[in-house]
């Protein structure tokens, strides 16, 4: 299993015919994710790069039964196509654009509370769970499936972290981008459940960045319901104070949103820490270390198990602890 | 994007929000002559993007038109230093000319995006002239809270919740929440991350005045008001910057003297802090972007290079859609175009990673090609050491 997205997702790409649109449709086909549907208004009833194109997100639901979309639709146009994709039923909704006005976002987002959808993004990366499904512009092939959750804020910088780990052998169940905007629909929070409810994944790496208190709240949640090994890498402990770095979420303002601040949040929740972005996949594999190790030792919450590298899809123990929450 | 706050005070009353009278200036002589128009004692104030202006030198009373010009020609350009600019200050081009105002109480009034809730919040607090985050330490609870929903706007629950816990009463009352609206309306209308009015003063005669007046802008959102972009004042920004925007470079200047040149926000963070773990010290973040042209990498690299202080450069790259041999190609040129001499060290991941190495070891010129980020910053933080 992987979560959100799988063999069972059929994807709709909205704004398929741009150059951007175009590209990351194909590729997510070459990965081997059934799109089924583009949509750009104006152009529906033509067939483009074999997948045919409609008018609106309802009538690709409707013809070919599309319930994943993935948005390359310009940032002023960008909140309507959600909202768009959320009204058609679309169950996941992924928003590659950067560049939303926040206030559209505020009320997209004010608008789908409620809502059985779940958007992912935007200004994100997107989702992929190897071997299944590619819903985003990450490049396919330095993933490798396997049992280790990846949830990050930036898109680079989760490559970085998914070739660490490829490199390290070990695999990963879903990696998701939750985007580096100020609103975004999916958060750590929301992440870190889906993960320790997913029977095949083992351990989840989380990676931050400065600016809110997303990361504080992923601590909260992870003492209280995750009994499954995290790391955590936060960047940005050298920028200064009331810049904004590249993501539109990523400041320091007023003092908090610190990288500092957000790292002993995590500690304090028994996450693991690293400080330096080329430790992430080391950290993660002396976890997975069938002996426990003296960083594990260290974390007085979970109790070390050995966890199966591959193969089995028994539950542990510990996924079945993780049910009856 | 940030303004002055006479250009803030130009928006505030374009929605009926009360501000003193007053005008900008650009000369001693100018200032003078609107001290004049206005009548008695006036408040000199410097405008510069800067908070803290007061505390260094930057706001004045004077009582006559004279003594106004006097003033004014003192503090027109003088380099302003506040604990918000540099070390070297900010020079002051303009100050803005405002009737001193008789003054009972001084209140906060502030208007944000909460991230956590995803709505603009209002904030209201009784110590006025305070920094709200100061307040938000030492007593929070002086500080009330309205949270908005953009479908109903500020409605009479909001006003009241604010307005009585201000402690407001009589008269004030219907001013305060008139005054909520529409500093609400003005930020919502013009797509701000923040409306700050500090202080919000109630005067001896009893009417609400935005004292001061600091407005920021969504920069996602300015393509759609021009006339906020209008208000752009690029001598308050870093010469390399404005330059870096011009082709769409995220671009930070920093005090190091290792120069970064990366593909993503996040990876770019990551890459200052390692080179911080090095031992170095980063000269920039600068984050090339995801589709990044030949042509993208040659500016970047100019602007990178035009800072006095790097001595080494470290080239990070993970290729996604952003292939390793587009962007050797984009080094290449950028080398040979502008005769880099600075040592270059290079660490690439991702699409295309053996062609593009190839490119740069066949290409004659003496790139540093790294193994992995640690080993990649490592080198470069030696060669900026050893330059």
């Amino acid at each position: 299993m992987s979560i959100l997205i799988d063999k069972r997702t059929r994807l709709v790409v909205q704004g398929i015919t741009g150059k951007e649109g175009t590209f990351h449709a194909l590729a997510c086909r070459e990965y081997g994710t059934k799109v089924v549907a583009g949509v750009t208004p104006g152009k529906g009833g033509i067939v483009h790069e074999g997948i045919p194109v409609f008018d609106t997100v309802a009538a690709a639901v409707a013809k070919e039964g599309a319930n994943t979309a993935l948005i390359f639709v310009p940032p002023a146009f960008a909140a309507d196509a959600i909202l768009e994709a959320a009204d058609a039923g679309i169950q996941v909704v992924v928003c590659i654009t950067e560049g939303i006005p926040t206030l559209d976002m505020v009320k997209a987002a004010r608008a789908l509370q409620g809502q059985a959808t779940r958007l992912i993004g935007p200004n994100c990366p997107g989702i992929i769970s190897p071997g299944k499904a590619k819903v985003g512009i990450m490049p396919g092939h330095i993933h490798k499936a396997g049992r280790v959750g990846v949830v990050s804020r930036s898109g680079t910088l989760t490559y970085e972290a998914v070739g660490q780990l490829t490199a390290r052998g070990i695999g990963q169940s879903t990696c998701i981008g939750i985007g580096g905007d100020p609103i975004v629909g999916t958060t750590f929070v929301d992440a870190l459940r889906l993960f320790q409810l997913d029977p095949e994944t083992d351990a989840i790496l989380m990676i931050g960045e400065i600016g809110g208190t997303a990361e504080e709240d992923a601590a909260t949640f992870v003492k209280a319901h995750v009994t499954k090994p995290v790391v955590g890498f936060i960047c940005g402990q050298t920028a200064p104070p009331g810049r904004r770095m590249g993501h539109a979420g990523a400041i320091i303002s007023g003092g908090t949103g610190t990288a500092a601040e957000k790292m002993a949040a995590l500690r304090k929740a028994g996450i693991t820490v690293v400080r330096s972005p080329a430790e992430m996949g080391g950290a993660v594999a002396r976890l997975l270390q069938p002996t426990p190790t003296r960083r594990v030792a260290a974390s007085t919450k979970r109790r070390q198990t050995t966890q199966p590298k591959s193969g089995t899809t028994k539950p542990t123990a510990r996924t079945k602890r993780a049910k009856r929450r | 994007m940030k303004i002055h706050e006479y250009q803030a005070k130009t928006i505030l009353t374009e929605f009926g929000v009360p501000v003193p009278r007053g005008r900008v200036a650009t000369t001693a002589a100018a200032a003078g002559a609107i001290a004049l128009e206005l009548g008695g004692t006036v408040v000199i104030k410097a405008q510069i993007h800067a908070g803290g202006r007061g505390k260094g030198g930057g706001v004045k009373l004077a009582k006559s038109p004279q003594e106004v010009e006097q003033v004014a020609s003192q503090i027109l350009g003088m380099m302003l230093k506040t604990h918000q600019t540099g070390p070297e200050g900010q020079r002051v081009k303009q100050v803005l000319i405002e009737e001193a105002m008789d003054i009972r109480q001084e209140l906060y009034l502030g208007i944000v995006i909460d991230r956590k809730v995803g709505l603009p919040v209002i904030m209201a607090s009784s110590a006025g002239g305070m920094e709200i985050e100061e307040v938000a330490r030492t007593q929070p609870a002086a500080i009330v809270k309205a949270h908005v929903d953009p479908a109903t706007g500020v409605t009479g629950f909001h006003a009241r919740k604010l307005t009585f816990g201000l402690g407001l009463r009589g008269e004030l009352l219907k001013g305060g929440a008139d005054f909520i609206t529409r500093l609400y309306r003005a930020y919502v209308a013009k797509d701000c991350s923040l409306a700050e009015i500090n202080p919000l003063v109630i005067t001896g005669a009893g009417r609400l005045l935005a004292l001061d007046a600091k407005m920021t802008f969504d920069d996602n959102a300015l393509s759609r008001h021009p006339e906020v972009q209008a208000f752009r004042d690029l001598d308050e920004e870093s010469p390399l910057e404005v330059e870096a925007s011009k082709f769409n470079l995220n671009y930070i200047k920093l005090d190091g003297n290792v120069g970064c040149m990366v593909n993503g926000a996040g990876l770019a963070m990551a890459t200052m802090d390692i080179i911080k773990l090095a031992g170095g010290q980063p000269a920039n973040f600068l984050d090339v972007g995801g589709g990044a042209s030949a042509e993208q990498i040659e500016n970047a690299f100019r602007i990178l290079i035009s800072d006095r202080n790097v001595r080494a450069v470290f080239i990070n790259i993970f290729g996604g859609i952003l292939r390793c041999d587009r962007l050797a190609e984009g080094v290449i040129k950028a080398v040979m175009t502008l005769g880099v001499t600075l040592p270059i060290v290079i660490r690439m991941e991702g699409t295309n990673v053996e062609l593009g190495q190839q490119m740069l070891r066949q290409s004659g010129l003496n790139f540093l090609m790294a193994q992995g980020m640690k080993d990649g910053a490592e080198r470069a933080v030696r060669a900026a050491h050893s330059a």
